[in-house]
């Protein structure tokens, strides 16, 4: 029973190359679960090393301005240089937060002494040592609001250009699955706006970004100060919206065209009002079409965000891509190689974790008991 | 006046020379409480008939009432149980039947809403699949949420389109005695479209065939005066029921032969070939 359930959720979770280890562990017909490991990861293991070996050779073979391409090993080593450096960042903020305090602490101590101290002396030198004290006291409070300043770290840019990524996805969502719902239920407004999706669909990110930059300047003049977005986070974002709500918006305008027209007869029954019929029939109805939708939207802003981060200069990984190419140096290149493995496997976990996210929402795929 | 009254009621589909006329100058009456059958066969329109009286589509020619009121679309106050259930795949029994109860009766508080639909889940032996999904049930299973769902709305009539039409030959025998049951509960005016003349004759009052489409309309009517309850493996032996059946298929089968020879006779003469001489 359990071990149907942990294969079942290996399943959902789209994990099913552990389906063997599970078997095997229950002692369940060996063989066939050796050569499904053997098809599962031994195979993967060997076309990585392949390629590995292939990326070697080809590496010592081209020479640049900067000297031979890194290799695979070069790139690891800066790879853990960049997590080094990032750890190393962390320690001196905690150590600069520390001194701040011990620093802080004894102005206020000296404070504390300089009054003690005036309390006797005569009238004009009392004053002046008060004074002294407040001015310590000052100082105490200010030492406690510095802020630690260096320049973001690897992980940093990653955090960022998830944020950025999410926030661009989020606007992207919210405009294309309403759009969406009512392409899929009105033919007269598909028929209206259908052109357009049509035009704009195929735009590349990078000629959306000047347009965003300049209407995000004409429209967002809070000072930055006060501001609780920058610009160019802004400006990514939603270039990144612009891109990715594409695939959401005609998943779910079919799914939500593609609806059983049984189910509509029964709402039509029960004259359910339209809004109660979009919310108990029709969105119900279009969610697995909505979340393969959103899954492809996500990879697209995944993608395209590198590309808008680049060009807007906003904190990021395409930044990061971008400074590393201006710093030309043969351990550069390497680091952004490091790079390209980074926004591949995180694109990679996204696209897993959306998986899950349809699957669990797709009605369809229940399995019979 | 009848409680359910079409008029001269047509209905077809499609334009130009793909038109069909489905159904031609349908007649009837049906009073309170009483139990009727339509049985034809398949694609005679008997769907069609289920969804102008349900008002999913408004007939070309003619008028329905239903209580005395023009049917202008589809209402609560005729639960309809489809052929192929409609259930919605993502909610669970309760929550089916659920919706259909907030629907009517949105007043309703929360635990007289709850304690109505597992009364109707109770009446059609469901109580242990309450929280399951449709995927997980058998068809007959399905078929009795549906049924459930219909009830539970509380309408004035049923409209019932071969609901046991999918099922299996034996739990289309449980399904046809629960459907009695049911019914002698609380004789709510029925309307059963079916293909099974026996099914017809074992549930209703009165059978009414539809004849043979297109152009089909009701035929003449058979009233079926046997005892309630009835039981089917008794039924089998009982002679009125031998003769009632046997009346009624040839009905259906002498309108199918007429047909087949009104066709046969549309046809244009085929010329007349003659081998040639050697």
């Amino acid at each position: 029973m359990t071990k149907q359930r942990i294969i079942r959720i290996l399943d959902v979770a789209g994990l099913k190359v552990f389906e063997p280890l599970v078997r095997l562990a229950t002692g369940e017909d060996p063989k066939e679960q050796l050569r499904l490991l053997g098809m599962y990861f031994l195979l993967p293991a060997l076309a990585f090393i392949a390629f590995l070996a292939a990326w070697h050779i080809c590496a010592i073979n081209i020479v640049t301005k900067y000297g031979t391409l890194p290799t695979p090993a070069a790139v690891w080593v800066q790879g853990s240089n960049l997590l080094e450096s990032h750890r190393q960042t962390r320690a001196n903020e905690a150590q600069f937060y520390e001194d701040q305090q011990t620093k802080s602490a004894e102005h206020a101590e000296n404070a504390v002494k300089l009054r003690t101290l005036a309390e006797t002396m005569e009238s004009p030198k009392k004053e002046k040592a008060i004074e002294a004290a407040e001015k310590l006291d000052e100082k105490a409070t200010e030492a406690l609001t510095k802020k630690f300043s260096a320049s973001p770290t690897y992980i940093d840019q990653i955090i960022t250009s998830l944020y950025t990524v999410f926030a661009g996805f989020v606007i992207a969502s919210l405009i294309a699955i309403p759009t969406g719902i009512l392409c899929g239920m009105s033919r007269a407004f598909s028929m209206a706006v259908n052109p357009l999706i049509q035009i704009f669909k195929p735009v590349s990110p990078l000629a959306w970004l000047p347009i965003v930059m300049i209407v995000v300047g004409a429209l967002y003049t809070t000072p930055p100060a006060e501001a609780w977005f920058e610009k160019s986070f802004i400006s990514s974002a939603f270039t990144v919206a612009l891109c990715s709500l594409w695939p959401t918006l005609v998943n779910t305008a079919l799914g939500v065209a593609s609806i059983e027209k049984d189910h509509l007869n029964v709402a039509r029954v029960l004259n359910l009002s339209s809004s109660t019929r979009v919310r108990m029939i029709v969105i119900p109805s279009a969610l697995p079409f909505i979340f393969a939708g959103l899954r492809i939207s996500l990879g697209v802003g995944w993608m395209v965000l590198i590309a808008a981060e680049m060009l807007a200069q906003n904190p990021g990984l395409g930044k990061f891509v971008w400074d590393m190419f201006q710093n030309g140096s043969s351990e550069t290149l390497a680091q952004i190689m490091v790079a390209v493995f980074t926004i591949g496997i995180i694109g990679f976990l996204l696209d897993r974790v959306m998986i899950v996210l349809q699957r669990s929402v797709s009605y369809d795929t229940t399995v019979a008991t | 006046m009848a409680f359910l009254e079409l008029k001269g009621v047509s209905k077809g589909f499609g334009e130009g020379p793909a038109r069909t006329e489905v159904l031609t100058d349908v007649n009837l009456e049906v009073e309170e409480g009483e139990f009727i059958a339509i049985v034809g066969f398949s694609g005679s329109g008997k769907s069609t008939l289920v969804n102008l009286i349900a008002g999913l589509t408004m007939p070309d020619k003619g008028a329905i009432s239903v209580g005395g009121a023009p049917v202008r679309g589809a209402g609560p106050d005729r639960g309809v149980v489809f052929q192929n259930y409609s259930l919605l795949p993502w909610l669970s029994v309760f929550e089916n039947i659920g919706v259909a109860v907030d629907a009517v009766f949105p007043d309703w508080p929360k635990d007289k809403r709850n304690a109505h639909i597992e009364r109707y889940i109770d009446m059609v032996n469901l109580t242990p699949a309450t929280w399951k999904r449709p995927k997980e049930l058998s068809g007959g299973m399905r078929q009795r949420v549906s049924v459930a769902r219909a009830l539970a709305m509380d309408p004035r009539m049923l409209l019932l389109d071969e609901p046991l039409s999918a099922l299996d030959a034996l739990t289309r025998g449980t399904l046809q005695k629960e459907f009695e049951r049911i019914w002698a509960k609380d004789r709510k005016t029925v309307l059963l479209i079916t293909n099974d003349v026996d099914e017809s004759i074992l549930l209703a009052d009165r059978v009414v065939p539809l004849t043979v489409g297109p152009n089909a309309t009701l035929g003449k009517s058979f009233d079926v005066k046997l005892q309630r309850p009835r039981d089917k493996t008794e039924l089998n032996h009982d002679a009125e029921f031998k003769h009632l059946r046997n009346e009624i298929m040839n009905y259906l089968l002498g309108l199918k032969s007429e047909r087949n020879e009104q066709q046969l006779a549309a046809l244009p003469e085929p010329p007349k070939l003659k081998p040639r001489a050697a």
